[in-house]
């Protein structure tokens, strides 16, 4: 958990943005408290009036952070990466940028080292209410990021994290949880899936801008509260298969956990709008999308496995109804 | 009994409540009057709907899962409600 003066910290830097951004004095408290928005071990998200500040994992790479908020600021992903503010009007004192030459400051450092961003603030998906998820908006986001063309983005892109969160989620499950039934299921699993899933050999393709850590917390509409949906939380962003963005829905679906018409609309809206992760026939009829999804899709559900156990763990708690569905895909994912 | 064909002895197997005679010289499976029409009723009972016919390879929708997805799928859409699985939809 982070410190309070970590908060602080985040909170004052979004106060002094909104109030640049309003251009009304900071002081004057027309930004209300600050708000908590996330806690965890990688990220401390902290939100004051219209402004956002996130803490990024301490001990990050700076260099490919600052590479991965010029994508996000770039035109070409206009309407589909949320894009960030000016992190830092003073003069620049961190490490050194990506050596473009002078440019905006998207990232700082806080007084702790750990990197901090600036964003808009932008409504999320209600988490009380999953079924009026955007399906659809989140298939065309999707076709649009993997269909940015590489070369006229900024720098050398670092690759897209997917499957190294995936490697991070078995040693929190190794580190936490005894070996119970469900664990060894959960690690059969992990055995049996492809090197490349688990982050040991390069991907089939790295052709295409990935998101990395897909999921309905990473979606908000900007400017809130009802303006277009975007993708928000760039730091696992990088070159990979882009069939790893649209597989954890696949691994929800497959999971029995997400409604089949659920998962039909987000794959059309994904096709509809040219995504290059799936085959179409040379009819322009769909064609199978497993032997692209299969894959990441069992990876991406011994990564929810591993994280459910290591939750239930944590909370003192046997695992729960969901927790057991992904332990049994696991299990039979071991068995195929 | 003997196989008709090549005379070795059969065996009795019981599959799914029928029985089936089975040579253990050439496997040859002989069965009872009946007995054919009782397994054709009972792998229609089994078998998954019937595959889609040929042609375009088109994908329907909404898709099918996986050979590893859960035998029950869409049994499950009133998981939607549960706290557990909309944290889950949330989270990494």
């Amino acid at each position: 958990m982070a410190h309070a003066p970590l908060i602080a910290h985040l909170a004052h830097r979004a106060a002094l943005a909104d109030a640049a951004a309003s251009a009304r004095p900071a002081a004057a408290g027309g930004t209300g408290r600050p708000v908590v928005l996330a806690e965890r071990a990688d990220a401390t998200v902290v939100r004051g009036g219209s402004v956002v500040a996130k803490a990024h994992a301490p001990c990050g790479d700076l260099g490919r952070l600052a590479l991965r908020l010029d994508v996000a600021a770039h035109p070409l992903l206009d309407r589909v990466l949320l894009a960030p503010l000016p992190a830092a009007e003073s003069p620049w004192t961190g490490a050194r940028e990506t050596g473009e030459g002078p440019k905006r400051r998207l990232v700082d450092t806080l007084p702790d080292g750990r990197p901090v961003s600036l964003w808009p603030y932008g409504t999320p998906v209600d988490p009380g209410a999953p079924e009026a998820a955007p399906w659809e908006a989140l298939g065309a986001l999707l076709a649009r990021l993997h269909a940015v063309p590489l070369a006229a983005l900024p720098g050398a892109l670092p690759p897209m994290r997917g499957p190294d969160k995936a490697v991070r989620a078995l040693e929190s499950l190794r580190r936490t949880v005894r070996r119970t039934a469900a664990a060894r299921a959960v690690e059969a699993a992990w055995a049996a899936l492809p090197a490349w899933t688990r982050d040991e050999a390069p991907p089939p393709r790295a052709d295409a801008l990935c998101h990395g850590d897909l999921h309905l917390g990473q979606l908000v509409r900007h400017p809130a509260p009802d303006g277009p949906w975007h993708l928000i939380d760039i730091d696992d962003l990088g070159l990979g298969d882009p069939a790893w963005d649209l597989a954890r829905p696949a691994a929800w679906f497959a999971t029995g956990l997400l409604a089949p018409a659920d998962f039909g609309r987000f794959l059309d809206a994904y096709r509809a709008a040219g995504g290059t992760a799936l085959p179409g026939g040379a009819d322009g009829l769909p064609l199978d999308p497993w032997p692209r999804l299969d894959a990441p899709a069992r990876a991406l559900t011994v990564q929810l496995a591993a994280r459910a156990l290591v939750r239930a763990e944590a909370e003192g708690r046997a695992p729960d109804e969901t927790d057991r569905a992904l332990v049994d895909a696991c299990s039979r994912i071991a068995g195929s | 009994m003997q196989c008709p064909k090549c005379r070795a002895h059969m065996q009795t197997y019981n599959r799914s409540g029928v029985q089936i005679e089975q040579c253990g010289g050439c496997r040859g499976v002989f069965l009872d009057y009946g007995e054919l029409e009782a397994l054709t009723r009972l792998e229609s009972q089994w078998s998954q709907p019937a595959p889609p016919p040929p042609g375009p390879a088109a994908q329907p929708y909404p898709p099918a899962p996986p050979a590893w997805g859960a035998p029950h799928h869409g049994h499950h859409g009133h998981h939607g409600r549960h706290k557990s699985f909309s944290r889950m939809l949330f989270s990494s």
